[in-house]
Order: structure tokens, then sequence, then C-alpha cells
């Protein structure tokens, strides 16, 4: 990799209200910077209520998790999981029947100190909520991924996160708007992407549309990125390139058909 | 869709509920920045009834007191509908 020689990127994604596809983000855009050639090591600090395995289909691989590295029953190195799918990615497992007062936050940014030197991105999964588990989830992070919904409430949440970032003295802060429903911002019944920037402010660096391919995914534990066809796979992809620098225009995603435009255009008294 | 059309064509308040999510997140992204609870705003509301009466009739019904937020600032907007002006004594 051109940018061997420098430390990694510790990025968190969060997004306070718990739901809005935290995991689904971290295993789609870890696998597509993967995909990419970089190295990358995603760590779901969701402890007691861990997901981020089963997304990336890595469940019956793992044999030690954070807390045991931690608490120095096995190495770092002994816990990650390597993705076979992908040349550089690995996985550090939550504990499932720990919670999250069981590490500190000092001791996730002894952790990714660890780890920055042989990673180029290293992404945190952050649990729902504001209390310890997002505390260690940004305590190391360099940059924050904000995930959200066209949903009010899940903008309230984004806002409130958002507010705790700016004290935590984030500057790097970007929007990922996720499960947009074109059709429905079309008809005035889903609030616009214009709409949250307009709210919350900040940098956007993703706007992925609903699709049903991620729920498929989800299911065979393969994330959506493997399928070059699905319009979910191509906004991850995007937001990938995006954080490594690249300038790539936000589709619309609009698949409203010329046809349907047209008859649209001709009966619809809108 | 047909239905949805028509209901939109032949029901006045028919807005649409993107408009009334813009509206509904303004207002408690507002509060929620400004950490001025909704108890707080009713207790002042009920505070400026007071003073204000002494001097003028206002419809308290319709008194109402909000932040609005431009982009930078927001400003405390009180809408005061005065019914008449106390006589003189």
């Amino acid at each position: 990799m051109e940018n061997k020689n420098k430390d990694g990127q510790v990025i968190v994604v969060t997004s306070g209200k718990g739901g809005v596809g935290k995991t689904t983000t971290v295993a789609n855009v870890a696998s597509a910077l993967a995909k990419m050639g970089h190295r990358v090591v995603v760590i779901d600090l969701d402890i007691g209520l861990k997901k981020l395995d089963l997304i990336l289909g890595l469940e019956n691989r793992v044999i030690y998790d954070i807390i045991q590295v931690i608490e120095g029953e096995c190495t770092l190195k002994q816990a990650l999981v390597k993705d076979k799918r992908f040349p550089e990615l690995y996985m550090l497992p939550a504990a499932q029947t720990r919670n999250k007062e069981d590490i500190t936050p000092e001791q996730v940014v002894a952790l990714c100190a660890q780890l920055r030197p042989d990673f180029d991105y290293i992404f945190i999964d952050c649990p729902a909520g504001i209390e310890q588990g997002f505390r260690n989830a940004i305590a190391a992070a360099d940059q924050a991924l904000v995930v959200t919904n066209p949903e009010v409430s899940a903008v309230r949440d984004a806002d409130r996160i958002i507010g705790m970032l700016e004290s935590a003295a984030f500057t790097d802060i970007k929007l990922v708007v996720n499960r947009l429903r074109n059709e429905m911002v079309r008809q005035g019944d889903m609030l616009s992407v214009d709409d949250l920037l307009e709210h919350l402010c900040i940098d956007l660096v993703g706007i992925v549309p609903e699709d049903k391919g991620i729920l498929v995914s989800t299911n065979k534990g393969e994330p959506v990125v493997l399928n070059e066809r699905s319009q979910a796979a191509i906004a991850f992809n995007n937001i990938a390139r995006r954080l490594s620098g690249e300038d790539i225009e936000f589709l619309s995603f609009d698949d409203e058909s010329f046809w349907r435009r047209l008859t649209r255009g001709l009966f619809s008294s809108r | 869709m047909l239905l949805d059309i028509l209901t939109r064509l032949f029901i006045k308040d028919a807005m649409n509920s993107k408009d009334i999510a813009r509206e509904r997140l303004r207002l408690v992204l507002v509060h929620d920045r400004s950490s001025v609870s909704p108890e707080v705003l009713n207790n002042l509301k009920e505070d400026l009834i007071k003073v204000i009466r002494q001097y003028m009739d206002i419809d308290e019904e319709a008194l109402a007191v909000n932040f609005e937020n431009d982009d930078e600032s927001v400003a405390l907007v009180a809408n005061i509908p005065v019914k008449g002006f106390r006589r003189a004594v």
C-alpha cells in the first residue's frame, strides 16, 4: 500500500439510535476498502449484544474476544479473525456474555495504538446509546461517521450524537444517510437528504438507498458489496472510495424509469 | 397511487407527511440544542402572560412562544395577539 509507513486511521461508526444500520455500514464500507486493497480491521465494541460477526458471516470462526485480549487471556493477534474473502480484512469480536462497563476508554485507546501501525483503517462499531459504550467507542477515533435514517427520531438522535462528538473535540464528522426511499421522498412522504443536511449541518459521505439485497446478504452472512448489482453495494463502495480520498459524485439512485416519469408528467396533477 | 393523488386533490389539509416531519424535527432540535425543556418554555409563557396582562388584554389561548432558528442564530419569538388595551385610569 502507498501509505504503508503512515499509521492507520481510526473511524468510529455511530448513530445514537439503534437499528439504523451502523453494523451494516461498518461491514460493507470496511469490506469495500479491503476489496480496494487496503488493510482493514473492524472492532465490534457492542459488548453484550454483538452483531458484526454475524453480518460479516464470521460467527463460526470466533475463538477469542476483545475482553480476553484486554484481560490478557490471549494476544491481540490470536483474537483477530481473518476474513478469507478479502486480502486484508480482520475482525476483533466483541464478548457476548460481558457488558460495556468491563472495558474502559483508555483500554480502547491502547488497543487501537497497537493496531495502527499494521492497518490503514480501523473501524469501530459503536453500540447504540450515549453511555459508557459510546464513550469507549469514540475514545480512540480520529474521525466519526454518523449513520442516520430519513426519519425524525433517528435524526434527532444523530443531532445529539453530533453534539457529543463536537464537545469531545471531533472535527471530522461525516453523515451517512441510510435506507433512503426515493419514491417516498418524491411523493412527499420522506425527509430528503437535503432536509437532513439542513438540520444536521455536517458533511455528507454517503446516501444508501433502501435495498432488499441488504437482508438477503445478512441472511447469507455476505457483505452486500460483494454483490455488484445491488444499489446499496454501489453506495457503500462509493463511501469507501470517498473515505480513501477519491472525489465521487453522489448518485441519485432514482429508480424511476423514463417511461414512468413520462406518464407521470402527462397524467399527474402534481 | 391513484387514491393518493385523489386524496391530495380533494382533501385540503392533506399536508405532505414530509413537511410535517421537517417542522417537528426543526422544533425538537431547537429545544434539544438549547437545552430548554418544553416545561421551562411553558413557565416562561405563563410569566409573560402575567406581566403583559397588566397592560393589555391578550388572547391567552393563542399566545405562542417558541424558538426559531435560521442558519446560525436562534431567536425566542413570542406571538401575542392583543384583544384590546386597558383603559387608562
